[in-house]
């Protein structure tokens, strides 16, 4: 890797990733992205595009969804990140399954994180999860083989009442 | 290259005192991350203020509403007082991205990139927003409107930072419409982006204020329109004011996301759509 993104003197960067803290020194810089597939071989988030469009690198940080790819290490000091690795999505991904919302699995990783941030927030905010709902929350989050309809099951399945995830 | 992580707005002007044209500030990184990964930026120095929670809060004054530039979109879609003064800048913060880039873009940052197809600025423009600007021991206020000064060109000086945005409190009778026309409602750049915002009074229209994007240069004023409307023309008169200020005040160009053709056509049925929710006299 070369470039801007680099270049600067590394920082001691501390956080807490699927609840395991880490201290790394890392270029200020550095995606968040980079940080957790090339130094802390989490490679389940993905990277789709780079640039903020495709969602496939969603995780969450300090419980919101944002784009991995477009935070820098130094902006993710102390932070709790949770990715597809974590705990807590077992229940979302059995739901993916038996919907079959998944195919090349480049997207998946991001639409799991993405759902399980809008789960929460129908519970945080008593909000019934709804299609409409599920839909403009994964509204960022692009699939480029299966088509949606699964996924929005997949989603709705992982909603339902007594479903007990998180 | 060097980046200097601010926790208050003390530290980042201290070190944007020393900022060159190619200094960078960074708040939610979603223009600027991609410039970097890109190479399309090449600064000096990055300064980041994304945690400099004095730039994040939203406070009522007697100027109006002012609202922090590193607020981000969510947190706009989120304030309450947001929507009361500021219902078509929530509007279009709920237009901008998806949810990840709405917990991250930040209001300053949609400004101080200057896109020509920025979301908020035609809604702000609309409002009436004065910037905050502040720098090592100096401050100043300044017209949105008189902000833009060229493609993604400002009137913001290196060693400058936007600490804020005004937004004056709401007329008692004001017309407001927002409309975002892209390819899909979530993730696109605009094609078109108006906002207006039209006081009146028993049917008499005494202040207007028309923005656009995705037509000039830069995010505009739609001044003849203004002009006309405050000057009462309804009508057969208001369509050929609106005519004449899609000519002669937007300057739309063919690019990847639209035609000339097509923004200007739009553009003049939108604006026409929406005065008709002005009451007659």
């Amino acid at each position: 890797m070369k470039g801007p993104l680099q270049d600067a003197a590394p920082i001691e960067l501390t956080l807490r990733v699927n609840g395991t803290a880490h201290t790394l020194q890392v270029p200020p810089l550095r995606r968040l992205l980079d940080v957790l597939r090339d130094e802390l071989s989490l490679t389940g988030s993905k990277e789709g595009c780079g640039e903020g469009e495709c969602g496939a690198c969603t995780v969450l940080v300090d419980g919101e969804p944002v784009l991995a790819c477009l935070i820098a290490a130094c902006q993710v000091q102390d932070a709790e990140i949770l990715t597809i690795e974590g705990a807590g999505l077992e229940s979302i991904q059995q739901a993916f399954l038996d919907e079959g919302g998944a195919q090349c699995g480049i997207c998946t990783p991001g639409m799991i994180v993405m759902t399980k941030a809008w789960i929460e927030r129908c519970r945080r905010d008593d909000v019934e999860p709804t299609e409409l709902g599920a839909r403009t929350a994964l509204a960022g989050n692009q699939c480029r083989c299966t088509g949606y309809g699964a996924i929005i099951a997949a989603a709705l399945r992982a909603a339902a009442p007594g479903d007990g995830s998180s | 290259m060097k980046v200097v992580s601010a926790r208050t707005l003390e530290q980042a002007l201290e070190a944007l005192a020393t900022a060159t044209p190619a200094t960078r500030l960074l708040a939610g990184g979603t223009d600027l991350m991609v410039e970097l990964q890109t190479g399309r930026a090449q600064p000096d120095l990055v300064v980041e203020i994304g945690g400099v929670s004095e730039l994040r809060a939203i406070r009522e004054t007697e100027q109006g509403l002012v609202l922090g530039a590193a607020c981000t979109c969510s947190d706009l879609i989120a304030s309450s007082l947001a929507a009361r003064f500021g219902d078509i800048l929530v509007s279009a913060a709920r237009d901008v991205g998806a949810v990840q880039i709405q917990n991250r873009a930040t209001l300053g940052g949609n400004l101080g990139t200057a896109s020509p197809a920025a979301d908020l600025t035609p809604a702000l423009l609309a409002l009436g927003a004065t910037l905050q600007l502040r720098s090592h021991g100096a401050s100043r206020e300044l017209p949105l409107s008189e902000f833009f000064t060229g493609y993604r060109q400002t009137a913001r000086r290196p060693d400058e930072l936007i600490a804020g945005v005004v937004l004056p409190p709401r007329p008692p009778n004001e017309l407001r419409a927002f409309r975002k026309v892209g390819t899909r409602r979530a993730q696109s750049i605009s094609k078109l982006v108006l906002a207006l915002a039209v006081s009146h009074e028993q049917g008499r229209v005494l202040r207007a204020r028309v923005a656009a994007g995705s037509v000039a240069d830069r995010s505009i004023r739609m001044t003849h329109l203004e002009r006309a409307l405050e000057a009462g023309a309804t009508g057969d008169e208001r369509s050929a004011a609106i005519a004449h200020s899609v000519a002669h005040d937007a300057s739309p160009q063919d690019d990847v996301r639209s035609s000339a053709q097509y923004r200007s056509a739009v553009l003049g049925r939108v604006l026409t759509r929406m005065l008709a929710g002005l009451p007659e006299s």
